[in-house]
């Protein structure tokens, strides 16, 4: 009866390409002290095991302290994958490092803004690495992403709760409650007084704010920059506030 | 056939000694003298304490571990109450630990009740494990009895948070009734600034307030002679338990419990007045 009944199946498509921006967690490498690193990735999954729970992340070579190091991918991957990480490929690093990547099964990926594709031609990659198919790179806005991915939560968010907007901002329209956790890869907006924890730009965005109607929390937090509740200027306390990152140090801005 | 408008309804608070046990008492007390048949059960496993506060420790023989054992059937584990025909408990074991609650065994029992009673008063344990998860996850209402405290208010908070995601009804998508009850409420030391007042307990925990019940001798009396508050003589915590069970059963009643400073301040003339009469 229906359209898609009468016709050949073979003429019923299976797939379609399209490109998309999805976001992805970068796992920043300091330093190749694998059994070091390893360690320490333990220590922060148990902080927060939920949120990392099989997440896909991208191994970023770019904040090496030694750039010209040669990494044992196979040996990170291992480690990753029983950590309940996915490594789905590595962003920045020497040819050398890609071509090892590579060979590791983890392509190099580019980066989704304009700056860098400009930068980084996609013929420096080895085509084998290419796993990106070409609409992607040529990119969407960032802001149709963003925008489906925020969190719109309306129900106060209880001590013990963790809420994680991944890719996108989280808008609370409630009180967040002591020992509660939120955390997004954008901005976190509050409609509310915000008296547990805030953690905005967990995968490294130096530009997202935190927005609250009352600052009474016990710790505020954009792109790894903290403070806690004793650092902040008691003159703060309970007002409106804005709170983002100037040259490298928290800011809170009475709104 | 199970009662189409049995409730079973959890007594929790997350923190310990805030008085969920003395007002699961109470309120199971104060719905069997307006009438209906209620049954309170002790979800406190290994450390049972409501048939003490309900005064029939001597007449427990059978409990709910054996119940969900079936080494005794539920008839020979209820007990009746001696002062109401509409009030029974169910008391917790006092040698075994909450591991022995299994979540089958737990709906087979409330299925059961829900047959028989109109209410199903549950006390739950302190904390946030076994025995309080399976006192809160068949519940249709919860009251969340807390102290105006900080540590008891967040533990409250905690438990809303378990309460929203841990209940059947949760997983089924849909939120259960939430009552807050404040117990040991000093009006004067609010007023010095030693206690959390209502308004700040239910800024942070934003559900509604089922009653206030003052910090009373009648309470701490009631307990030691093992008689519910709402049995026991009038006083100013009996008449607060008695306003939270109409307020539970949906009536509007005018909150006196913070009238007690209000007019003491603004004149002593009605209190006195209030005495002579």
């Amino acid at each position: 009866m229906s359209r898609h009944a009468s016709l050949p199946t073979d003429t019923t498509l299976m797939f379609q390409l399209k490109g998309g921006l999805y976001p992805l967690t970068a796992l920043q490498l300091l330093g190749n002290d694998l059994p070091v690193f390893e360690r320490q990735l333990t220590i922060k999954i148990e902080q927060a095991p939920k949120f990392f729970n099989n997440a896909p992340v991208v191994i970023d070579l770019q904040k090496l302290h030694q750039p010209s190091t040669l990494i044992d991918f196979k040996k990170l991957i291992e480690i990753l994958l029983h950590k309940k990480l996915i490594p789905v490929g590595i962003k920045g690093g020497l040819p050398e490092q890609q071509a090892a990547a590579a060979l590791a099964g983890l392509p190099t990926l580019q980066e989704g803004t304009k700056e860098t594709q400009k930068t980084e031609a996609a013929a420096e990659l080895p085509p084998a690495a290419l796993s990106i198919p070409p609409a992607e790179i040529a990119g969407k806005k960032p802001v149709d992403s963003l925008s489906s991915n925020s969190r719109i939560i309306k129900d106060p968010i209880r001590s013990g709760q963790q809420i994680y907007a991944r890719g996108g901002d989280l808008i609370v329209l409630a009180p967040v409650s002591h020992g509660a956790e939120l955390l997004a890869d954008g901005n976190i907006h509050i409609y509310g007084p915000l008296r547990g924890r805030a953690l905005a730009g967990v995968s490294g965005d130096p530009n997202a704010h935190i927005f609250c109607q009352s600052l009474e929390a016990e710790l505020i937090s954009i792109a790894g920059q903290y403070k806690i509740s004793e650092d902040i200027d008691p003159a703060l306390w309970r007002l409106p506030v804005d709170i983002s990152l100037d040259a490298g140090r928290l800011h809170i801005r009475p709104l | 056939m199970v009662k189409p408008n049995s409730k079973v309804i959890v007594v929790t608070s997350g923190k310990g000694g805030v008085g969920k046990t003395t007002t699961s008492a109470a309120l199971g007390a104060e719905l069997a003298n307006r009438g209906y048949k209620t049954v309170v059960v002790d979800f406190d496993i290994g450390l049972r304490n409501l048939d003490l506060i309900m005064g029939c420790e001597r007449r427990v023989i059978f409990d709910f571990v054996n119940v969900i054992q079936k080494d005794a059937n539920l008839a020979q584990a209820l007990i009746r109450d001696k002062r109401s025909e509409n009030l029974y408990i169910l008391p917790a074991s006092q040698t075994r630990d909450k591991d022995a609650l299994t979540r089958e065994g737990v709906e087979e029992i409330l299925t059961e009740l829900r047959k028989e009673f109109d209410f199903i008063v549950c006390d739950s344990p302190a904390g946030i494990e076994r025995g309080a998860l399976m006192a809160l996850y068949f519940a249709d209402e919860a009251v969340v009895v807390t102290n105006p405290e900080v540590s008891s208010v967040r533990d409250s908070d905690r438990i809303i948070g378990v309460l929203n995601s841990r209940t059947r009804h949760a997983e089924q998508g849909h939120e259960i009734k939430k009552h807050l009850l404040l117990t040991r409420y000093s009006p004067s030391r609010v007023q010095r600034g030693e206690m959390l007042s209502v308004e700040d307990v239910q800024e942070i925990l934003a559900i509604p307030l089922l009653g206030i019940i003052p910090e009373s001798p009648a309470v701490l009396n009631a307990s030691n002679q093992g008689v519910p508050v709402t049995f026991g003589a009038v006083s100013d915590a009996k008449r607060a338990y008695q306003d939270a069970v109409a307020r539970l059963l949906g009536e509007v009643v005018e909150d006196t419990s913070q009238k007690g400073w209000k007019s003491m301040l603004l004149g002593g003339l009605r209190l006195f007045s209030r005495s002579a009469v």
